[in-house]
């Protein structure tokens, strides 16, 4: 028997365009679409993808509950044995749609469903309870391996073969735990673990802590007319030109811009560089991003004493996590010794 | 971004953007949904004064967010 796939992608993979597209709602087309082809050729006939379902990223991931609930019904008219979305590397709100559009299948249709995403994909830490995620590289260099390596997992899955660990399988684990007799007792394991750490030898734990890496927030503000607030942005806006040369994704710093002589950003002034949004509106006006014009009527209102002296700004699409973390312990640093009270802190 | 800043800091940090579950996920104490991804402080398809409207309405939001004692990550609707 032939099994049924049904194929979620993009705007982009679906080739309707890049971010100009990314609004586009959901639509359905029989059989394959862009990486449908190569997805199509690795089941090398055991499974047919005859159908492919697309939505664009942005309106995902503004719609969720809406564009989950066309997609499903797209899906589900296809009558698939499983559905495989992406894979979607490290783009945020592709993986993000296609961890919820996995999720909601496997739920609402009871099938099995298998995406592919790069490791720090918000996506991941969302949705990798919830369906098979096959760990890939960051970008669409690695479509070949990431393809073969989820039609492997997903044929698996349509036999109902026995699978092995996370690891073994390549997929980012679910959280399950199965139990099975080992050859050597856990005390032994333990002992042997140690001795390779302390040998410095690689070793794998068999209990990974999961890293929550929330935080107490802030004590409030108890007065708001005596506060100086900075703006940050990782909305990719910076004075025209981009004097610093941030990068359009995967930044690897942010810029500081001292904005005391200005009222109203601009197009003539200001613009947006950022790689992974439709930039038509923020260039047009970057306040729509960074909202300098408003927060200096408020700051001459009197609503709060001062708007900071220097805006930061990077670009926040493919950013690494590290990357991102480090940005914001060296904006920290330097907004407290400033005297900054509080921050506000736009996101595309 | 937005974690480490408050962390480092020790002040309030109020994140603006439209993909909630992301805000959540990377750690943002106080939240205020924004309009759209490509413009999450303004409403530029509303004409100039909406736009405008739009963006003093979510700045108020934000001043209010970094005025609120919150116990957890807490999104502020209005």
């Amino acid at each position: 028997m032939t099994y049924r796939v049904v194929h979620y992608i993009n705007q982009f993979y679906a080739g309707m365009g890049g971010e100009d597209t990314a609004h586009v709602p959901p639509s359905s087309r029989d059989g394959i679409v862009g990486p449908g082809l190569q997805l199509q050729n690795l089941l090398q006939g055991e499974a047919e993808v005859i159908g492919t379902v697309i939505c664009g990223d942005s309106y995902y991931g503004e719609n969720m509950e809406k564009a989950q609930a066309e997609c499903i019904e797209m899906i589900k008219a296809f009558k698939p044995d499983m559905l495989i979305a992406g894979p979607g590397f490290n783009a945020g709100r592709y993986g993000v749609a296609c961890g919820d559009i996995c999720a909601a299948a496997g739920e609402m249709l009871g099938i099995p469903t298998v995406t592919a995403l790069y490791g720090e994909n918000p996506g991941v830490e969302m949705y990798h309870k919830k369906t098979y995620i096959v760990e890939t590289s960051d970008s669409a260099r690695g479509m070949r391996d990431a393809l073969s390596r989820m039609v492997t997992l997903a044929l698996k899955l349509l036999k109902k073969e026995k699978l092995g660990t996370a690891r073994f399988e390549g997929y980012i684990h679910r959280g399950i735990r199965k139990s099975f007799f080992h050859e050597k007792s856990g005390a032994e394991r333990g002992v042997d673990m140690l001795l390779k750490k302390i040998r410095g030898e690689a070793f794998e734990t068999e209990l990974e802590m999961p890293v929550f890496k929330k935080i107490d927030p802030a004590a409030p503000i108890a007065d708001l007319s005596k506060v100086t607030i900075a703006l940050c942005t990782s909305g990719g806006i910076v004075p025209f030109g981009n004097p610093d040369h941030i990068r359009v994704s995967s930044a690897e710093k942010f810029g500081k811009y001292n904005i005391s002589e200005l009222k109203d950003l601009t197009s003539e002034n200001y613009e947006s560089i950022h790689g992974g949004y439709d930039r038509v509106y923020a260039n047009d006006n970057p306040d729509v991003v960074l909202p300098l014009d408003i927060m200096r009527e408020m700051e001459k209102e009197g609503v709060f004493a001062k708007l900071h002296d220097f805006v930061y700004c990077t670009t926040g699409t493919g950013t690494a996590v590290a990357n991102a973390e480090g940005f914001g312990q060296a904006i920290g640093k330097e907004l407290k010794e400033a005297g900054v009270d509080a921050v506000i802190l736009t996101s595309t | 971004m937005v974690r480490e800043i408050e962390k480092e800091a020790g002040i309030p940090v109020v994140q603006i953007a439209t993909i909630v579950p992301i805000m959540l996920t990377v750690g943002a104490n106080r939240i205020v949904p924004g309009v759209a991804i490509p413009h999450p402080v303004g409403d530029p398809e509303s004409g100039p004064e909406g736009d405008r409207k739009k963006r003093r309405e979510l700045l108020q939001r934000a001043f209010k967010a970094m005025s609120t004692e919150i116990k957890e990550q807490t999104i502020f609707k209005d």
